[in-house]
């Protein structure tokens, strides 16, 4: 029998050696690759020279990339409150007997599946100081314009306030799934004990979604440490830095001034700080 | 009372979300000499702009370079995401479960660590400004062998049996027993993967330089940050609307399995 055992072992190599080949060449490859680069000086021109730890000494004390980290806690702080509240107040009102729920839907979901590419340059359109519909709505009621991309404390938000309106179907589908997951018989039991709807609110539904809230908080951060194309095409990362990414950041080390020791270490810190943000939100909203 | 509310508030979200959109393919179709002036009604649509971008920037280039990129990397991710799937869920062989361990791990590394180390690899082989660059590094998806593994598993074991007592081999077994059982699988990894494609920006703005090369994001991107579009609103709108309609058109199909597949995976665009 065993050469119908090794038959099978053959079968089974066969299948998986092209997604090993593909995994040595460009996942453990440049993995690997990465820890080389950054301890290493490289211009991609001339050959590679070694610098020790000097990547990561300039990092510590490089004010930009730490402003960089600085924008996306700005960025999170108004990201995630904003998502949570609206996409569960949304999923909610979903999540009751109403027409056209579908068309709903898929009207929430619709810039969800649009290039983030388009979504920016639409956003920068409304956004404009002079012609955009913001400052348009506000003048009519009598308000002065406001520079929404081009002042440093709103730039931010700005950015901040259009990727929760890209994500929010997403998260609304997430909630939805979350409060449906919720048995029906939890909201009889408070029936008979004479609770009101917030009680319920507050002690049935937020609890049970823990789970859902979980989710959408790390898959939020995740957003939050990929931004680029948001500030790249609004802002440059200006005005002084204000909408610097981590990415964009990285993106302008090596291309700008062909860094590449210096931007693999930036993807490098920026990977072990997700690993880490990540960990602990899932520690803080997992316990009890 | 309370219906009024709900109502109120989900016609106000639709509206929100797709009043940006409507204003786009508005202003896309107006005529550049109506500018600023005239009402929505009084208007006069034309599709000066859309020649206007044809005219301005490679786009028709563009466009033919995203098909190529995102329809070959779809095609490539659905059957190698699918035999590997197969693998891990009918075959026996030593060392299953640790492929199956290393498709996991692969799915927590944060893509920003490797992107440089990747970019290097692309300029080292020779790939910069051209197709393998765009394709080959998303040949294979770990989120594709995941829902194929999951699909597969559920098929009964003695359809392979049968098929084996008459002779069939496993690659045929799983082009014409298993592809036509998992057809929701399968369109869902197709949607996601050619949505992703189809929408990235970041990788093609690293691997590409020239403008021949370029896929429609990038196309879009250096138009209207370049200055290339000289401020004209309405070209560079035609421009973006030219990106949307193919993955519009999917999603007016699909869209339950837009919807269902990136809320199931987490994967968003």
């Amino acid at each position: 029998m065993t050469t119908g055992d090794e038959r099978k072992d053959a079968i089974g190599y066969a299948f998986t050696a092209p997604y090993i080949l593909f995994l040595l060449v460009f996942t453990a490859y440049p993995l690997l690759f990465s820890f080389y680069l950054v301890f290493h000086s490289w211009d991609l021109i001339t050959p590679p020279e070694y610098v020790g730890l000097k990547n990561f000494y300039f990092l510590m004390h490089d004010t930009d990339f730490w402003q960089a980290l600085l924008n996306t806690l700005i960025f999170l702080a108004i990201h995630i409150p904003a998502q949570v509240v609206f996409s569960i107040m949304i999923a909610m009102a979903l999540a009751e007997k109403i027409v056209a729920k579908t068309f709903f839907r898929a009207a929430f979901f619709l810039p969800v599946i649009i290039s983030g590419a388009v979504v920016t340059i639409l956003w920068a359109k409304l956004y404009s100081t002079d012609t955009g519909i913001f400052n348009q709505l506000l003048g009519l009621a009598g308000i002065a314009p406001v520079k929404w991309l081009t002042s440093t404390s709103l730039a931010m938000p700005s950015i901040a306030v259009m990727a929760t309106w890209k994500n929010m179907g997403f998260y609304i589908v997430l909630f939805l799934a979350g409060l449906l997951n919720i048995p029906a018989h939890l909201y009889e039991v408070s029936k008979i004990e004479g609770t009101t709807r917030w009680q319920d609110f507050w002690h049935i539904t937020l609890p049970l979604l823990r789970p859902t809230m979980l989710l959408v908080v790390v898959l939020s951060t995740f957003g939050a440490f990929s931004l680029f194309i948001e500030p790249y095409v609004m802002t440059g990362g200006g005005p002084l830095n204000s909408t610097m990414s981590v990415v964009l950041y990285m993106y302008k080390h090596a291309f700008l001034f062909q860094h590449m020791g210096y931007a693999a270490t930036i993807g490098f810190a920026l990977a072990a700080i997700i690993l880490l943000v990540v960990l602990i939100q899932k520690k803080y909203l997992d316990s009890d | 009372m309370k219906k009024l509310a709900l109502y109120l508030i989900l016609i106000c979200a639709a509206v929100s979300f797709i009043y940006p959109f409507l204003w786009m393919a508005f202003i896309s179709l107006r005529s550049v000499g109506d500018a600023g002036a005239g009402s929505f009604l009084s208007s006069f649509f034309t599709l000066q702009n859309y020649k206007a971008v044809f005219m301005e920037i490679p786009i028709g280039r563009a466009l033919l370079n995203s098909a190529i990129v995102a329809l070959s990397t779809t095609a490539s991710v659905i059957f190698f995401s699918s035999l590997v799937g197969y693998a891990l869920a009918k075959l026996r062989f030593n060392g299953r479960e640790t492929v199956f361990m290393i498709v996991l791990l692969t799915m927590m590394i944060p893509g920003q660590l490797t992107l440089i180390p990747l970019y290097t690899l692309i300029v080292r082989l020779g790939w910069i400004d051209a197709y393998p660059a765009l394709i080959a590094p998303w040949m294979i998806s770990a989120m594709g062998i995941l829902i194929f593994r999951q699909t597969f598993i559920s098929i009964p074991d003695d359809l392979i049996e049968a098929a084996r007592m008459e002779g069939c081999g496993e690659l045929r077994i799983l082009t014409s027993i298993f592809w036509p059982l998992s057809k929701p699988a399968m369109v869902t990894v197709g949607i996601i993967t050619f949505m992703n494609s189809w929408n990235e920006v970041l990788w093609p703005m690293m691997v590409v330089r020239r403008q021949e090369m370029m896929t429609m994001p990038q196309m879009i991107t250096t138009f209207s940050v370049g200055g290339q579009s000289g401020g004209e609103l309405g070209v560079e709108m035609a421009a973006s609307m030219l990106l949307i309609i193919p993955i519009l058109a999917a999603y007016a199909f699909f869209q339950k399995y837009f919807i269902e597949g990136i809320a199931s995976t987490g994967i968003k665009g």
